[in-house]
């Protein structure tokens, strides 16, 4: 689902209905997910992804048509068009967004964490960064004071091997990301994050432990972006050779092979899903189109609370 | 430790620690979290005695990481709660600048989720501070729509102003001037009250200028004032209390009245928000006026620390009465 459903924000975006940029998470897609699985919303988990965790934010129970109305910058998006891409939250749906200053999220969820202790809820919290973000001081602020206060945070760092064009090694002189740990005193661990099974049992380890009060988990999960950036970004700067060894390592096509090999699916099974996601997303495309922009002059409201405008609908709706 | 009885009168100060206590009595939401708030209760006494009372689990002392303490806060905010972040001394607010501008000005607006958060801490000169522990931010945040940003010049206004900024369901930024913590002291009202974030309060009434002011400076405002009453001239003198939102008919109205308008601050002169209150009172009450609005603000310079260098950067009442007699004969 993750994959196609980028797969059609790009072909929106080329034909111009898709406003802004577009970071693809080709070939991070099974870390995401497989991460997100190991929370419980019904329990009042909380997630909060990165640009490039379509899968998290699917797990989590977002719709196609609801991300692609975002996408479009529409009136009826869950950001009423005032934000881009994931950036939306809906804490009572176990979501945060991010915001672009890379590693401001993972204070954030310390503090909605620290909030549920205090408010004796119990409850996880999941943060993205990546290899980059691991280089920022709102990173290290956060996962310091999340460990001193044995906060339920599970801190994933996605290594996909760039941040933006600059390579992991010009990052951290670290041998690992999740060696960082040490220096903080939580839990840390790397796994192979193009193995949904992998991340699934390190990220399920690492949710219990914080359920359990064990506290704050740095997992690493190695991957790799196999496109630019953003969809302008040709990714010169990868070796060729690089990307063919990733392509073969692709995590969709493993998880595949071995549904197929153990005998949990066949071909035509999986051929089924796809085209039951192709339907969904005809439909979800189709109906996110239509939505309507948002009225100009909506932009001057809910800057503060007390005008209702987050209390109400959105005026494309009402005012049509 | 209790709260002081309310027979004596009450220091600026105090009026701070009182206006924590009674909002973290009032709603079990509220929460102080800071650089040794808890055990030592706050570097200047403004939380003496609160771990105490309300636990550890409320009065959060942290890692000296403004960008953790602001953020935490605003996570916490964004989850039903209602934190109070200290700043040890306002300065270390520009290491949480991000927090505050990107994060919590904006969460509302592309969110919906409200960040009701104050960010409080000592700010301000006159007490040899240096370039790190005097500053007056207001300015850095004024252009940031989406916060709050109040500052108190009484105990009384302390006092309020802090509760109504706990009560507010916006992030506030709190500016209290540790000059005034323990040189200025009021009798306060027994039962509860705030202050409504928004509202100036006329200090002195006058009928020929009108000195436009807060925090610190009120003070230097209404020496000025009596001065020139000597001289027979007759002074105003509007203690805004909220920069942001500010209360803009307090301003023209006065301005009305009088004629002639200063605007005086402590922070420094260029790109102050000073320029936005004459900017407004050009804008709207143009044909009220008889002379230029000047403004009164310290020198483009980063605080020095040596007291004569420190006594010129600051704006006093010579400054202020020079200013006033300039325009008095315009």
């Amino acid at each position: 689902m993750t994959r196609s459903l980028e797969e059609r924000i790009v072909a929106l975006f080329r034909q111009s209905k898709v406003i802004g940029g577009i970071y693809r998470s080709l070939g991070q897609e099974a870390e995401s997910v497989a991460s997100a699985y190991a929370l419980d919303f019904a329990a009042g988990d909380v997630v909060s992804p990165l640009i490039r965790n379509l899968g998290s934010i699917m797990v989590a129970g977002f719709t196609p048509v609801e991300v692609l109305r975002q996408y479009m910058a529409k009136g009826n998006s869950l950001c009423r068009g005032r934000d881009l891409n994931n950036h939306w939250a809906d804490l009572r749906r176990g979501f945060i967004g991010p915001i672009s200053m890379l590693g401001d999220m993972v204070p954030v969820m310390a503090g909605i964490t620290l909030a549920a202790r205090m408010k004796k809820k119990e409850m996880v919290g999941m943060v993205y960064v990546g290899d980059g973000a691991s280089s920022t001081g709102a990173f290290a602020e956060g996962i310091n004071f999340a460990t001193v206060q044995r906060l339920p945070l599970v801190i994933v760092i996605e290594d996909n091997g760039y941040a933006y064009s600059t390579p992991t090694y010009k990052q951290t002189a670290a041998r690992t990301l999740a060696d960082k740990a040490v220096g903080y005193g939580c839990w840390g661990e790397t796994v192979d994050g193009n193995d949904v099974f992998a991340v699934y049992d390190a990220s399920r380890r690492a949710v219990d432990r914080a359920r359990n009060g064990g506290g704050v988990t740095l997992l690493e999960v190695k991957t790799f972006r196999m496109k630019g950036h953003a969809e302008h970004d040709n990714q010169s700067y990868v070796p060729p050779e690089v990307l063919e060894e990733w392509k073969q390592k692709d995590p969709i096509d493993r998880y595949e092979k071995l549904l197929i090999a153990a005998g949990h699916a066949t071909r035509e099974d999986l051929d089924a899903i796809q085209s039951r996601i192709r339907a969904e997303l005809d439909a979800a495309v189709e109906e996110a189109e239509n939505s309507p922009m948002p009225l100009p002059e909506e932009a001057q409201y809910g800057v503060y609370a007390g005008d209702g405008y987050w209390d109400n609908p959105p005026l494309c709706e009402t005012r049509r | 430790m209790t709260i002081s009885a309310t027979d004596q009168e009450v220091t600026y100060l105090e009026a701070i620690r009182q206006a924590m206590w009674e909002e973290m009595e009032r709603d079990p939401a509220v929460f102080l979290i800071g650089e040794d708030v808890g055990q030592y209760g706050g570097a200047f006494r403004t939380s003496a005695g609160l771990i105490d009372h309300f636990g550890a689990g409320r009065v959060i002392d942290t890692p000296i990481a403004e960008a953790a303490i602001v953020g935490a806060a605003a996570g916490a905010a964004m989850a039903g709660m209602r934190p109070i972040a200290e700043m040890q001394f306002i300065d270390f607010i520009s290491c949480a600048f991000d927090m505050l501008t990107n994060l919590a000005a904006t969460q509302r607006y592309r969110t919906g989720i409200g960040v009701p958060m104050v960010v409080r801490g000592p700010s301000g000169g006159g007490v040899h501070g240096g370039p790190f522990h005097s500053l007056n931010p207001e300015a850095f945040f004024m252009n940031t729509p989406g916060l709050k940003i109040v500052a108190p010049s009484t105990a009384y206004d302390a006092k309020g102003l802090l509760k109504a900024a706990i009560r507010d369901d916006d992030p506030v930024i709190y500016i209290e001037h540790k000059y005034l913590y323990r040189r200025i002291k009021e009798h306060l009202p027994e039962k509860d009250y705030i202050v409504p974030i928004g509202k100036a309060a006329v200090r002195r009434e006058g009928k020929d200028l009108t000195i436009i002011t807060w925090g610190a400076m009120v003070y230097t405002a209404l020496e000025a004032a009596e001065q020139l009453a000597l001289d027979g001239a007759s002074v105003e003198v509007i203690d805004l209390r909220s920069l942001l939102p500010y209360d803009e008919e307090a301003i023209l109205s006065s301005v009305a009245k009088t004629n002639r308008a200063i605007v005086l601050h402590e922070a420094t002169l260029t790109g102050g928000v000073g320029g936005e209150f004459a900017a407004v009172i050009a804008d709207k009450a143009f044909d009220y006026l008889d002379a230029p609005v000047r403004r009164v603000a310290s020198i483009d310079s980063p605080v020095p620390y040596s007291p004569p260098l420190e006594s010129f950067f600051l704006p006093n009442k010579d400054k202020v009465l020079a200013a006033a007699r300039d325009l008095l004969a315009y």
